[in-house]
């Protein structure tokens, strides 16, 4: 038999400060997630300079507990794998500083982890990958469709040429008023109320698999400001319903025509936006009949998280890749090119 | 018995490894310029350690330079320092990065204003002078001030004043006018702070809790500032 792979891994891209260690791969050992979200809150949005400032004074609290969670030791380590983007780049130089310096001092291999590989691979945790695979990303800052022909490439077939999904449902949650984050307020709302504004879909050039948001959000703002001048009474929870049948209609038809023409055998999803209820029912219903497996990751492992940098980290490590000493953060990291890049 | 010694925090790049036997400094490296810091700073450190045949567990201590300074280039030092030392279960010590700067003037029978520009008109800076064991000591406390209100507070010292900083240039004609010649500006080479003298100055400090480390930012985030000031308005209401 052979010996078990262990990778600790690190995950400081935006406001969550987390660690993880991940046995084979696929057996989450310990998993501590410290989340910001009531710092920044009060502001409404997420302030880069304060989350970095956060991260530098949790970063060895959350390493430490991680460690007693596993009841195991820094040596007995393969590999630290290490978000080194996409993400806020004084965010990201916390967790790739220290995760330098934990791997040179315990002299063990260092890994570079793209943040959006890990979203894709939090599903193998709960589940073995069948290529080729289809992944649809959807987060604050990114909508795509990823390609999988094999463990470690990535091919984007299709992304959003403006806003991305979760952007759009931040600004529809300020224009309704709604707390910070405004993306899970909206599915709540979404849950109860009705379609009843056809509010338009971005289907774009037959063919493509691009997406598209902001004519969406400009008529869900328009709407809101038309009935306001009329006096007409808001309904909130059918505005929401109404724009998240929208996105959820061009994110769920686009992932099937694309799961069909490429052939792909399994599709994940993947991303901050995965916890969205009107998105897992809806693709739980196309993909019912359809011949694919579709992996939906449960809800703690939609959110950023360390244990899906360790997951991709492992394969990362398997494949033989290792970061050198002057592993930098990369706020603007490519995945395709991340894919590609030398041993 | 060795110590680690690593400043990021301004454009100084340096690191020096510090030998508590013989009470010296093994090995020291600085590198001026505006690359980048975090890719530098540990192929640096695993030079240095190669070439004097250290391992990191035969490390006994790591000194950093805490700030103020570039908040990013702060943090890059701080969380080495803090993951290494965790990691290596050492003491890790934090030094305010004026300090450090002062102590290119030690032992001289003067005051001495390091300073770091902030932007705006606005500079980190103290006021220390060498007391009789040779440790430095403040006279004013250390803040992010306008220079201009800065100095002028110098001048009331009526007295010889070292200037140290790697900014010196932007600000020199400042001094010289208001301080006359109170103002006392050395060479070149004494404006980038040592790493080795940050090691000699971390050495005998007592031990802080590694968790609790945060850099010395002299500043509130401004999202911060506006927010409090927010609720302190309201709070009058
Ligand atoms: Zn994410």
């Amino acid at each position: 038999m052979s010996k078990d792979q262990f990778i600790l891994a690190i995950e400081t891209s935006c406001d969550e400060t987390a660690a993880a260690i991940l046995k084979n791969g696929q057996e989450v050992i310990a998993n501590v997630v410290a989340s910001q979200i009531e710092s920044h809150k009060r502001f409404g949005g997420v302030v880069p300079e304060i989350a970095s400032r956060h991260h530098v004074e949790q970063i060895t609290m959350v390493l430490e507990e991680t460690l007693k969670k596993a009841n195991m030791d820094v040596s007995e380590m393969n590999a630290i794998a290490v978000t080194e983007g996409p993400g806020l780049v004084g965010a990201l130089l916390v967790g790739v500083n220290a995760a330098k310096a934990l791997a040179y001092a315990n002299q063990i291999p260092l890994v570079g982890v793209h943040h959006i590989a890990g979203h894709i691979y939090a599903n193998r945790i709960e589940k073995e990958f069948t290529f080729p695979l289809l992944a649809l990303v959807v987060s604050g800052g990114h909508t795509e469709l990823v390609l999988m022909q094999e463990h470690g490439s990535f091919e984007i077939i299709g992304e959003t040429r403006d806003d991305a999904a979760g952007e759009a449902y931040d600004k529809v949650a300020r224009t309704l008023g709604l707390p910070y984050p405004g993306g899970p307020e909206i599915d709540k709302l979404a849950q109860v109320g009705e379609e009843t504004i056809d509010f338009p879909r971005a289907w774009l050039e037959t063919g493509s698999f691009d997406f598209s948001f902001s004519g969406l959000k400009s008529a869900v703002i328009n709407h809101l400001h038309n009935s306001k001048q009329r006096g007409e009474e808001q309904n909130n929870a059918n505005i929401a319903a109404s724009f998240q049948a929208s996105v959820v209609d061009v994110l769920t038809e686009k992932t099937y025509q694309a799961a069909k023409e490429y052939g792909v055998k399994q599709v994940v999803l993947a991303g901050g936006v995965a916890a969205n209820k009107g998105l897992r029912q809806r693709l739980t219903q196309k993909f019912s009949d359809a011949n694919i497996s579709l992996s939906i990751p449960p809800l703690w492992l939609c959110t950023d998280n360390a244990a899906m940098i360790a997951a991709a980290g492992s394969i990362a490590y398997e494949q033989g890749h290792r970061a050198a000493w002057d592993l930098n953060a990369n706020p603007s990291l490519d995945l395709e090119r991340y894919g590609s890049r030398a041993k | 018995m060795s110590i680690l010694a690593i400043d990021t925090s301004n454009e100084t790049l340096g690191v020096a490894i510090f030998d508590e036997h013989t009470n010296s400094t093994l090995i020291e490296y600085k590198e001026n310029g505006k690359a980048k810091h975090s890719k530098r700073l540990m192929p640096a450190i695993d030079h240095l350690m190669k070439t004097v045949g250290l391992l990191p567990q035969d490390l006994t201590k790591i000194v950093v330079a805490k700030g103020p300074g570039s908040y990013t280039g702060v943090r890059i030092g701080l969380s080495t320092a803090k993951m290494m030392g965790w990691t290596l279960n050492i003491p890790v010590i934090g030094v305010s990065s004026l300090e450090a700067l002062a102590f290119n003037g030690s032992n001289q029978s003067l005051k001495i204003c390091p300073f770091f520009d902030a932007r705006r008109g606005l500079v980190y800076t103290g006021l220390y002078e060498t007391d009789q064991t040779g440790q430095m000591k403040l006279v004013k406390e250390e803040q992010n001030v306008l220079f201009a209100d800065w100095l002028s507070q110098l001048k009331e010292e009526a007295e010889p004043i070292m200037f140290l900083s790697p900014d010196l240039d932007i600000h020199k004609e400042m001094i010289k006018e208001v301080l006359k010649e109170h103002a006392i500006l050395p060479f070149e080479h004494f404006h980038k702070p040592s790493p080795a003298l940050l090691a000699m100055i971390g050495k005998d400090r007592s031990v802080e809790n590694i968790h609790q480390l945060t850099p010395n930012y002299l500043r509130l985030v401004e999202a911060e500032a506006n927010w409090l000031a927010k609720q302190k308005e309201q709070n009058n209401e």
